[in-house]
């Protein structure tokens, strides 16, 4: 079964400044669990894709009714921690693994190390249908 | 990176040949391309160790030629295809040998009708004997989604109706740019890629460089080509310095240059300085000049920074390009002082818009200036445009580190 494990700008259950804000051993912590944690999971076979996005200063939306010009919307957005920030694609067993995966993502360390308690949203990636069914 | 087995290093340096051979016995370059990919994959699978054929090159025709004859018969366009490939024979002329036939693929592949997008891959398969697989994880894409890319590619070739020869003279030196800029940035993709957590991608550079050799055996006496060559060397000399043991960037200044490959940093630089002396300076010149200067160095405080700037300013001159005057200022900065090279940046975002790389470098400068706390601004503001994932944990280091007084 294939999961997408998303993670979102900004949107973290504790009282955490943004990372720019934090000192760089917690920078530098909180990459190396990120790595660590791909690391193992790919280790385990369970690791599709793993991508961090470029900032909501980048993105766009675009809209078009396919005659006209598209109608394109440069950032910054005032709603941007509501903008995907990057995800992992995971291949597992049960669902049941899936959820804890992202429990362990979400504990991802923050400043002196507590955890950020980011939300971790699970999608389950629609496949072919199952031939044993 | 898994090292390669003496079969596949033999098949690499074979296929622009056998594929040399088969578009001039057949003609036609898309299907012959097609043919010679089976019969490499054939080979890699068939050829156990040590039990290759007693001349491989000849097993490599025939069975690529094999291939061809038996998709003709089965070809309800066979008819068209022999009076095509009629054609083609008449078009031959002399004898070849596999360093023409390594650069007229050069010469198609990086055809002017095909974006990059699509030269460097047609370039790793027909030319480097790569497979598709490998050229599609190397770029992290489906082999499926590659495969398509490589046949669009051949399909646009066809119908540019290029022969199979070098193009004439007069076109010649255009053509050979084409092959340099797609060469330069295959190197790039591997030494910085843009879309992946690896910062470098071994086999993408290894590649380029392995391709670029080529080109140059080909063409011992253009300046240009050899000053690609050696700014490739130059730079790939600094690969295993240039990351920490976690993956994470390290700039110039700090690297170990005990780590620096001292074999690759000589070829570079007799290439480079062979290339000068015959006075005819172009900008990959300039670039392999700039980059020699600095592996020459044996500390970073050592630098020849007043060389580098003037190496710059003729680079500037030659190409106008927005990024070398970037570069020009880091130079000036470190050979004149912060305020010249942040004097050089104003203005230049009209030009770059808002380009990461632009707030990185006035970051850095505002750092040396010691405005300390629009130099943190400046970091987070490169961190939030880059796409690469290394730079940007590198950046948002930066702005942490002197946030906190470090």
């Amino acid at each position: 079964m294939r999961f997408m494990l998303l993670q979102n700008y900004g949107e973290v259950e504790s009282d955490c400044p943004p990372m720019t804000e934090w000192s760089p051993g917690d920078i530098r912590a909180h990459i190396e669990f990120q790595q660590a944690l791909n690391q193992e999971l790919t280790e385990r076979g369970e690791l599709v894709d793993a991508q961090g996005l470029a900032g909501p200063e980048q993105a766009k939306f675009v809209v078009s009714d396919g005659a006209s010009a598209p109608v394109i919307t440069d950032g910054p957005y005032p709603e941007s921690k509501e903008l995907l920030a990057g995800y992992r694609l995971v291949d597992v067993e049960t669902a049941g693994r899936a959820i804890e995966i992202a429990a362990q993502a979400s504990a991802a360390p923050g400043p002196d190390g507590v955890p950020i308690r980011q939300p971790i949203e699970i999608r389950q990636v629609l496949g072919a249908p199952d031939p044993e069914a | 990176m898994s090292t390669l087995g003496s079969t596949e290093v033999l098949l690499r340096e074979l296929a622009p040949q056998v594929l040399g051979a088969v578009v001039r016995r057949y003609g036609d370059f898309a299907d012959a391309e097609d043919a010679v990919q089976e019969a490499l994959l054939a080979a890699a699978t068939g050829w156990p160790a040590g039990q290759q054929p007693d001349n491989p090159l000849a097993w490599l025709i025939r069975v690529a030629s094999r291939r061809m004859t038996d998709s003709y018969r089965s070809d309800s366009a066979r008819r068209r295809r022999e009076i095509l490939a009629a054609s083609w024979s008449l078009a031959r002329t002399g004898p070849v040998t596999g360093q023409d036939d390594t650069l007229i693929l050069m010469f198609m592949c990086c055809h002017p009708s095909l974006t990059p997008a699509s030269a460097i891959p047609l370039t790793l398969r027909a030319v480097g004997g790569l497979t598709t697989r490998e050229i599609a994880s190397a770029f992290l894409v489906p082999e499926a989604t590659m495969a398509q890319r490589i046949s669009r590619a051949k399909a646009k070739l066809k119908a540019s109706d290029e022969p199979f020869t070098l193009p004439p003279p007069d076109e010649r030196a255009g053509r050979l740019r084409s092959v340099l800029h797609v060469l330069y940035l295959l190197f790039n993709e591997g030494y910085a890629t843009s879309n992946g957590p690896d910062l470098a991608r071994a086999d993408l550079s290894g590649e380029a460089i392995r391709l670029t050799r080529g080109v140059q055996a080909s063409l011992p006496a253009d300046p240009e080509v050899a000053g690609l060559l050696a700014l490739m060397l130059l730079t790939d000399a600094r690969r295993a310095a240039r990351t920490r043991s976690d993956g994470e960037l390290v700039p110039l200044a700090e690297q170990d240059r005990a780590r620096w490959d001292r074999d690759l940093i000589a070829e570079g630089v007799a290439l480079i300085t062979g290339a000068l002396q015959r006075g005819q300076v172009g900008e990959y010149q300039l670039q392999a000049a700039i980059a020699a200067v600095h592996d020459q160095a044996a500390r970073h405080a050592d630098t020849n920074w007043p060389e580098i700037l003037s190496l710059y300013s003729l680079l500037e001159r030659m190409t106008g390009n927005p990024m070398v005057t970037l570069n020009r200022a880091v130079a000036a900065a470190m050979a004149e002082g912060p305020a010249a090279g942040l004097a050089l940046l104003d203005g230049l975002g009209e030009r770059l818009g808002d380009h990461h790389r632009l707030h990185s470098v006035r970051a850095h400068l505002l750092e040396m200036s010691g405005d300390t706390a629009t130099a943190i601004t400046e970091f987070r503001d490169a961190a939030a445009r880059t796409t690469n994932l290394r730079e940007q944990h590198y950046l948002t280091s930066q702005a942490a580190r002197l946030a906190a007084g470090l």
